[in-house]
């Protein structure tokens, strides 16, 4: 359903009503997805002119790169640890909270925190914290000198980004998940506690197989918002390295469009990427679907 | 709940602690060291006590980096977008919803499609527009002929004006609005407003702006509290957007995006200042925390109900 059943017959107010967003839209959205997609096929002649169509040939060219490869690993990775670590940590915190123990409000108050900080706000916090010569962790080294050092070893540099991208994510599924939580009927809890199951039973045999809509809707959100909101933490602690080992997607398509000027190259990865959380969107609707049918 | 488990209740308890000390740990850390001196914030391990360096290095933080214009930059643009989206999703959900008309579908799902591709994707393409924005009407006006046919018969050609956005506070703001968060809020709340309101409008008289104004703008307070909190911290944010079409810093840059400049070390040929760093770090990071902080109880009803 998209309307009311009582609606205003003005037709000419309704399309300057809705004329604002659909420009917006139109400008900044379709039209630069559009040309992605032409540009993707063709190719500027290096003397100016007309763009050429050259087909399949810049993404012949991307595909055929290991350095693309080695960027599509690196952020695959790269999402699905540090998805597993937020959300694992957003879930264990969300059901202890939900417990309702006397001061839960106060942890609920401050779980929130980390949702409002910048990402490159958190990539500088974490590049001094985890630094290999002051700050924090470097104490290690003092230890056992040389074990951490995210600006030469490329694992820890991705130990280091992945740390970093899942902090900044646990606020956000804490927010759901305890969002699910509180949407479960106390009543079931409540007819589980008198039939003598305790708190963790309850938690493993009602509450999770309940929360799996908000599950599945979170592991999507935060597969695609490491895929692409990762920009600022990699930019500022790692910049892409040590020898492109944090050279994620998103960045390897700023440096090939806006350092290396190659619009084309860059469009055709924009568009992989593009399709692949178009995917990612896809399955959450089929869940988002399903979950209709739980409740 | 019902049952008494007191050795349970402590491990919650333990549980939730643990939790509070690795979300807030990183904070109190970069707290404690933008308010050391030079010496003391590099040694390793560093003291988790604050120093008394604190109004030094802040002064300096804040006079290095320009802070003063910058914060004013982002707030403008904060607001920008906030109140943008806000005025822009209403009016166009009060257009779906409550306007009966061919297209609204068509329109709904227009504006619904642009949730799934972030800014961050189609970066490339929307800088070029941002360059130039009237450059689609333009190819639009050349590929359907328009401009020929008006050529053949007035004897003008069509050139619409270039206009760029690059390095304005509107090629900040309207990049960031054109998204369906918003619409889809308001859209979503406009749908429970029972229709016996809309009924009792019409027959005292009211016409649709009326209606709009004095009984849905009301109603929808708390729907403008959540989006408000979620477009501000997330316009505050914002980084490679800035970053990309700001070049003239000294006038628009924004305060994340002096984040990329703080950065110390050897890199740059110079010592490793983190306490000015970390002091810079912690006044661009207050501003959103405060207004999610003071907002809570909205922005989570908001963030919850935006998103599925």
């Amino acid at each position: 359903m998209t309307g009311k059943r009582v609606t205003f017959s003005n037709t000419w107010l309704a399309a300057l009503l809705i004329a604002p967003q659909l420009l917006l839209v139109f400008t900044f959205f379709y039209w630069p997805a559009g040309e992605a997609l032409y540009w993707s096929f063709t190719l500027e002649p290096p003397f100016g002119g007309e763009n050429q169509w050259v087909g399949w040939q810049n993404f012949k060219t991307v595909f055929e790169d290991p350095l693309y490869w080695n960027s599509v690993r690196i952020s695959v990775i790269f999402a699905l640890s540090s998805t597993a670590l937020a959300m694992g940590i957003a879930l264990i915190l969300a059901t202890f909270v939900d417990r309702q123990l006397p001061g839960y409000q106060a942890y609920r108050f401050m779980y929130f925190w980390p949702y409002a900080v910048a990402a490159p706000a958190v990539g500088l916090a974490f590049r001094f914290i985890f630094a290999p010569d002051a700050g924090f962790v470097s104490a290690l080294n003092q230890w056992y000198p040389g074990i951490w050092n995210p600006a030469r070893d490329g694992f820890d540099a991705v130990v280091l980004i992945t740390l970093a991208n899942a902090w900044s994510m646990v606020a956000y599924n804490f927010i759901f998940f305890l969002a699910g939580l509180q949407s479960i009927p106390r009543s079931l809890n409540e007819a589980a506690a008198m039939d003598g199951s305790g708190v963790l039973r309850r938690m493993a045999d009602i509450q999770f197989p309940l929360l799996a809509p908000t599950f599945f809707f979170l592991v999507v959100i935060n597969l695609t918002d490491s895929f692409v909101n990762s920009f600022g933490i990699v930019d500022i602690t790692t910049a892409g390295g040590p020898a492109r080992a944090t050279d994620l997607m998103v960045y390897k398509i700023y440096s090939d469009g806006f350092k290396g000027k190659d619009y084309s190259l860059a469009a055709a990865q924009s568009l992989v990427l593009m399709l692949l959380v178009i995917s990612l969107t896809f399955i959450q609707f089929r869940y988002v679907e399903r979950r209709v049918h739980y409740t | 709940m019902v049952e008494r488990t007191p050795i349970l209740n402590i491990l919650t308890h333990l549980i939730l602690i643990t939790g509070l000390i690795m979300l807030l740990v990183p904070l109190w850390i970069v707290f404690v060291a933008s308010t050391h001196d030079f010496r003391t914030v590099n040694t390793v391990p560093m003291p988790l006590w604050p120093g008394n360096q604190m109004v030094a290095n802040y002064t300096i933080a804040w006079q290095q980096s320009g802070f003063g214009p910058k914060m004013l930059n982002s707030f403008i643009v904060a607001i920008g977008v906030t109140a943008g989206k806000i005025a822009i999703a209403a009016i166009s959900a009060y257009s779906i919803v409550y306007f009966n008309y061919r297209f609204r579908s068509l329109f709904f799902w227009l504006i619904f499609v642009t949730l799934m591709l972030p800014l961050e994707v189609r970066i490339v393409p929307t800088y070029a527009v941002a360059a130039n924005v009237l450059r689609p009407y333009q190819e639009l006006l050349d590929a359907t002929g328009i401009s020929t046919v008006i050529g053949a018969l007035a004897g003008i050609k069509i050139t619409l004006p270039e206009w760029s956005m690059l390095n304005s506070y509107t090629g900040l703001i309207l990049p960031l609005i054109a998204t369906a968060t918003g619409t889809f809020l308001y859209r979503q709340f406009y749908l429970t407003v029972p229709d016996e309101l809309a009924e009792a409008a019409k027959m005292d008289g009211a016409g649709p702006l009326r209606f709009f104004w004095d009984v849905l703008l009301p109603l929808s307070r708390t729907n403008m509290a959540a989006l408000g909190t979620i477009m501000f911290v997330y316009s505050w944010n914002q980084y490679l957007w800035p970053l990309l079409i700001i070049t003239d810093i000294a006038n628009y840059g924004t305060a994340v995006m002096q984040l990329q400049r703080l950065v110390p070390g050897p890199l740059f040929g110079e010592p490793p200042r983190w306490h000015i760093a970390m002091a810079g770090t912690l006044m661009v990071m207050t501003p959103p925390l405060l207004v999610v902080i003071f907002m809570q109880r909205w922005f989570v009803r908001g963030l919850v109900s935006t998103d599925k």
